[in-house]
């Protein structure tokens, strides 16, 4: 008896359910478009020329596509400079974050002194203390200092890193001190140790947080424009921020060009390394 | 022992120099008055009483608003998503990585990319609100409307965080609950609200500060996208610090306003920290 009722129960409990399937993939569908179709519009405006930009209504085919109009975006300031500056910024800071970085958390993880603990509580209150606390002081000490308008100014600021010394610390901690005797009797030393031992097994950590670096701080805005004034040091997100306020009316295909320039490299990586690069984001960002 | 301070000196030198340095002096410089130009003269807690002008408040409301409305939002929305892509791994991969991309992209770029899409003449929404003949809306030239402009924007590029992240959260659940649950004649919000959510906790909590701090820290959408206007509608804190410190040059109410900024900030990662004496496991 009792079976009979149930029957038609589940029967309509599995059709709602394909029902509400169905809805939540047409909703996610919904969220994806709104995600990715600026992007497209981006594209799209990039490639157009300016009667199009300013027809209403507009159209996403750009007929015929205007490249050129890269060509007049890279033109419309000294683009190559800016580049240049953003790639020597970004490796620089890494570079230094990661050289200081292994060094220090060797030190941390592997040798015992009097202090260690204590300053390595220093370093993890610097965790703490975001750019927009420190730009100001900082301005003024490079001012004083006459460096305003360097390398320096972009890159000493950032030259260590909390979160990179921490994470290849827990990373080295990991690491079995047998592994480290072993290498020891070879006869390697400390350098070696560190960079030929250490490293290659705290790969993925130190991959993940360089990945963090590196987008971060190619995609930084804020520092560089506390920090010139110069064109011959300033980097591609000022220059292409100041796309818009060079010029008169709607150069916006101009602009969308331009943005491309910011825009491409870092979603290229994204497309080849998007779960490592999801995974340094939200690891990084976890301890 | 001298090998463990040669390894860590040089970083620790570096730290003391870019990291502790600006705080001492910024709270040093937060009790002057100081236009770069002209000597500077004390000025004891005159900032800080300064800061709690009606102008400062604005600055305050304005940030909390922004905060709230993108910490709240974001999450909610990062929670849906995750709950709506929890059992499906293909397609998950999929969207996770197209909504995780704005993620990296820069907010210049972004920033440009809406203050385009929103243009009141030739913008495409504009386009698709007469489509629908919904009214136009002024999205950044309204006061009352800019702040909430700045926030859909933000939420929509950062979402992809908080999407991921509750995505971890869930697979950390261990499936034989739901099948307890199950067992017991618990329907969809049931296993929600009895099993789902309370063991997401951690992840909310964690969330809620890093997003809060994350969201005090907003800088480049202002500056791209409304200046702090119209007149002061969106003007928040890390703006408001650079406007006072490169626009109008009162190195002393900017220091003073830096040193608040901090304090709060300390006060948030305090309550995260007392939170979660016992590690995330949950989103590890």
């Amino acid at each position: 008896m009792a079976s009979v009722p149930a029957a038609p129960r589940v029967h309509r409990v599995t059709r709602g359910h394909r029902l509400v399937r169905g809805l939540t993939l047409v909703a996610l569908a919904v969220v994806a478009a709104i995600e990715v179709g600026p992007y497209i519009w981006m594209l799209s405006t990039s490639l157009k020329d300016l009667p199009a930009v300013t027809q209403f209504p507009p159209s996403l085919l750009p007929r015929p596509p205007r490249w050129d109009n890269y060509a007049k975006a890279w033109q419309s300031g000294p683009f190559l400079r800016y580049a240049v500056n953003n790639v020597i910024q970004t490796v620089g800071i890494l570079v230094l974050q990661l050289g200081f970085g292994c060094l220090a958390a060797y030190g941390f993880s592997k040798v015992r002194f009097p202090g260690r603990d204590a300053m390595f509580l220093v370093v993890i209150a610097c965790l703490i203390v975001p750019p927009q606390v420190r730009f100001v002081p900082l301005y003024m000490l490079f001012s004083k200092l006459g460096l305003l308008n360097t390398y320096a100014s972009l890159i000493v600021p950032y030259a260590v890193s909390a979160l990179g010394t921490f994470l290849i610390r827990e990373a080295f901690m990991q690491i079995s001190d047998d592994i480290l005797d072993a290498a020891r009797v070879d006869g390697a030393g400390l350098f070696t140790l560190i960079f030929r031992i250490m490293v290659p097994i705290a790969r993925p950590a130190i991959v993940a947080f360089s990945l963090f670096s590196v987008v971060y701080h190619w995609n930084d805005f804020f520092w560089p424009l506390v920090m010139t004034t110069n064109d011959a040091v300033r980097t591609l997100p000022i220059g292409v921020a100041m796309l818009r306020e060079e010029g008169t009316g709607a150069r916006w295909h101009i602009i969308m060009a331009g943005s491309m320039f910011v825009v491409v490299p870092v979603l290229a990586v994204f497309a080849v390394a998007q779960r490592h690069i999801i995974r340094a984001f939200t690891f990084t960002s976890l301890k | 022992m001298w090998v463990g301070w040669g390894l860590v000196g040089p970083s620790l030198l570096l730290f003391a120099l870019v990291y502790l340095y600006p705080i001492v002096y910024s709270v040093w410089v937060s009790v002057y008055d100081w236009d770069l130009a002209t000597p500077a003269r004390w000025a004891g807690l005159r900032n800080y009483r300064e800061l709690w002008s009606p102008e400062f408040r604005e600055v305050i409301g304005n940030t909390v608003g922004y905060s709230v409305g993108v910490v709240v939002l974001s999450q909610a929305l990062g929670l849906v998503l995750a709950l709506a892509l929890n059992d499906r791994t293909r397609l998950s991969a999929l969207f996770q990585a197209s909504v995780f991309s704005s993620y990296v992209v820069s907010w210049v770029a972004v920033s440009l990319l809406w203050v385009w899409l929103l243009d009141p003449q030739y913008g495409l929404v504009a386009y698709l609100l007469s489509l629908v003949r919904l009214p136009a809306v002024n999205w950044l030239g309204d006061h009352r409307i800019a702040l909430v402009t700045l926030v859909l924007v933000t939420v929509w590029k950062t979402v992809g965080y908080p999407l991921v992240i509750y995505l971890a959260g869930l697979q950390a659940i261990p499936g034989d609950l739901y099948e307890a649950a199950a067992l017991d004649g618990a329907g969809d919000w049931q296993r929600f609200r009895h099993v789902t959510w309370p063991l997401l906790t951690p992840t909310t909590l964690f969330l809620l500060i890093t997003l809060t701090i994350a969201s005090f820290q907003g800088f480049d959408i202002v500056r791209i996208m409304t200046q702090g206007g119209p007149v002061t509608a969106t003007m928040i804190y890390v703006y408001y610090i650079y406007e006072q410190a490169f626009q109008y040059f009162k190195l002393g109410k900017a220091s003073a306003a830096v040193v608040v900024f901090f304090a709060l900030i300390i006060a948030l990662t305090l309550a995260q920290w007392l939170l979660f004496r016992r590690r995330l496991e949950y989103t590890a």
